[in-house]
């Protein structure tokens, strides 16, 4: 055990704080991936880390969590872009890009400021590749409460968006409120971006939205199960990630410890590798019209 | 011979149509209307896309919405769906007036939209889309129940799509995806089902397949099915009424009585020759002032 557990990994309170935000995390961004792959809405996600980087910059400019300033930022930018047409597909990309242009923007000018006016030296890396030890205790109740309110809206409106994602026509046919549901659900990738900001960075953020999604839609094709696998790619990468981050302080070149963000993003990209074989195999399976059946 | 939306019982002894035999002898008359369009004008950007479409359809009647591209098909279905309101008119559904979310939640209607392009990747297997057909409105998570499972499990069979039950729905043909589609149209059990072009891009074998599915549905199940099809060939020895839409307007009734030269020709505004070649009907355009002039434009099959 002590040559995969480093001494006091399970005694130090930073870690603590990883496992717990960055797991409350890492299941969320899960669950809120799978409906963003399924309805290709990856891009908007995209946009929302990039938005991230200018609510966090400017969160360190007033002084206040940078959990403020990225979900300030995300939320703010999905009411615009559902104002500006993203329920449009045509219009969609437009939507997305002009917000996410705008608010980089502003993010090179607050980046700046935090830079030249305040002392606080690593600001950047910080805002945009995360730091999951240095999450100060006293927010990680607001980020435990942010997950459960984001998941709650997806559990609330699973069978609603499920159905417009297939379809919105049919949908529309039941009576659901396509629009008002697609809106809702941008307000939570939203949210669910803004927390991975949190942890892995903003710029990293999307890694834990879309590759265990994108890893879990092709293992299974039961809706639920999908669901179910990205949690559990994701909950295992983050905390595979923090521990091989605290080993790191004795790894070469020694005394800093290598970048956990690092650790979370190559191992989503290498589960993705490895799922591979595996969904190849269904795809033949389910090409022969055999049901699979899966555990 | 635009039928003025009477409810009479003059259709049941009408003779079948020229091309088969059709059921609509054996139509069950309940004596009530499943869906009255009353008088319906729709008009948009100031053009005129509806003009006074009337008809109705009582249970079990399999009905064709038969009209080229652009003649108001979609539009017409959309009204009847709730989805657009109505310059004129209005639409009765169980002989009520009501909205879309009302509708809804009666569900009464059932609607198969035209080919839905999905992502093969996507973790929705045709049971899953069948099972939000039942309860794909409510909110919360489904608690999984074999009450439930049995009623999906019926309804794939009742369409014949048991055998890719498990397969994402992203990876069906074409005939197969409409068959899910029916069936997720169905499980609620509507009185009455709209399909958008369901039969648009379907080869022959899926065509006729998916065409003798419905008709049994209508009689089976005693649900009135309204189908939108630019083709009328591959309907016409199972519609019991057609509804003719050219230039806005609709002649409505059994196929043999509407399909007929001098009524077209009213309803499109200038003459229209009916042909009967193999069993198949053709409608051409010919001259006005020569009825035995040379097509000036042919399409064969189209209903212009």
């Amino acid at each position: 055990m002590r040559a995969v557990f480093e001494p006091g990994f399970f005694a130090s309170s930073p870690v603590h704080i990883a496992l717990v935000a960055g797991g409350a995390v890492a299941i969320v961004s899960a669950v809120i991936g799978v409906f963003t792959v399924m309805r290709g809405q990856s891009y908007a996600g995209h946009a929302f880390s990039d938005i991230s980087v200018t609510g966090g910059s400017g969160s360190f400019l007033i002084g206040v969590s940078p959990l403020w300033g990225f979900a300030g930022a995300s939320v703010l930018a999905a009411a615009v872009m559902d104002l500006i047409g993203i329920r449009k597909p045509r219009g969609r990309d437009l939507a997305t890009g002009i917000v996410r242009g705008a608010g980089l923007g502003l993010a090179a000018l607050f980046l700046h400021w935090d830079t030249t006016h305040t002392s606080a030296s690593g600001v950047t890396v910080t805002i945009l590749f995360g730091s999951m030890f240095t999450i100060s205790s006293s927010i990680v109740p607001v980020i435990v409460a942010f997950s459960l309110v984001a998941l709650g809206v997806t559990a609330l409106l699973y069978r609603p968006l499920l159905l417009s994602t297939v379809s919105s026509d049919l949908a529309f046919a039941r009576g659901i409120p396509v629009r008002l549901a697609g809106a809702a659900f941008l307000a939570a990738v939203a949210i669910a971006v803004s927390l991975a900001a949190m942890t892995i960075g903003a710029i990293l953020s999307t890694a834990l939205l879309v590759g265990p999604a994108a890893t879990a839609q092709r293992l299974t094709s039961k809706p639920a199960w999908a669901f179910t696998w990205s949690a559990v790619i994701a909950l295992a990468v983050t905390w595979l990630g923090v521990l091989l981050a605290y080993d790191s302080f004795y790894w070469p070149p020694g005394q800093h410890g290598w970048p956990v963000s690092f650790f979370v993003v190559t191992l989503i990209f290498l589960a993705f590798l490895a799922a591979q074989p595996v969904a190849a195999r269904r795809a033949r399976l389910e090409r022969r019209g055999l049901a699979v059946s899966e555990g | 011979m635009t039928e003025q939306h009477s409810t009479g019982t003059s259709e049941a002894a009408a003779a079948p149509p020229a091309t088969g035999q059709a059921p609509s002898g054996q139509e069950v008359l309940t004596g009530q209307e499943v869906l009255t369009v009353d008088g319906v004008g729709v008009r948009l950007a100031g053009r005129d896309i509806l003009t006074d479409v009337r008809f109705g359809l009582r249970r079990g009647e399999f009905a064709g919405l038969i009209g080229s591209n652009g003649a108001g098909k979609t539009t017409l279905l959309r009204v009847i769906l709730g989805l657009l309101t109505p310059t004129a008119g209005e639409v009765r559904v169980e002989g009520r007036v009501s909205t879309r979310r009302a509708r809804a939640r009666a569900g009464a209607i059932g609607y198969v939209p035209q080919k839905i392009m999905l992502d093969p990747d996507m973790p929705v297997r045709a049971r899953d889309l069948v099972g939000l057909g039942l309860d794909g409105q409510r909110f919360g998570l489904p608690m999984p129940s074999r009450v439930r499972r049995e009623r999906v499990d019926a309804m794939l069979r009742a369409v014949g799509a048991e055998r890719f039950a498990d397969a994402r729905v992203g990876n069906l043909s074409g005939g197969e995806q409409q068959r899910v589609m029916i069936a997720h149209a169905l499980i609620s059990g509507p009185r009455l089902l709209l399909l958008d072009e369901p039969l648009a891009n379907l080869d022959l074998r899926s065509e006729q397949e998916v065409v003798g599915l419905l008709a049994r549905i209508a009689r089976e199940q005693q649900v009135a099915v309204l189908i939108s099809a630019h083709e009328m060939n591959p309907l016409l020895p199972v519609m019991d009424r057609v509804i003719y839409l050219a230039g806005g307007r609709a002649a409505s009734g059994p196929a043999d009585e509407i399909i007929q030269t001098d009524v077209l020709s009213r309803l499109y505004g200038h003459h229209v020759d009916v042909l009967h070649v193999h069993g198949r009907v053709i409608v051409v355009a010919g001259r006005g002032d020569d009825p035995h002039a040379a097509p000036a434009q042919a399409e064969t099959g189209q209903g212009w």
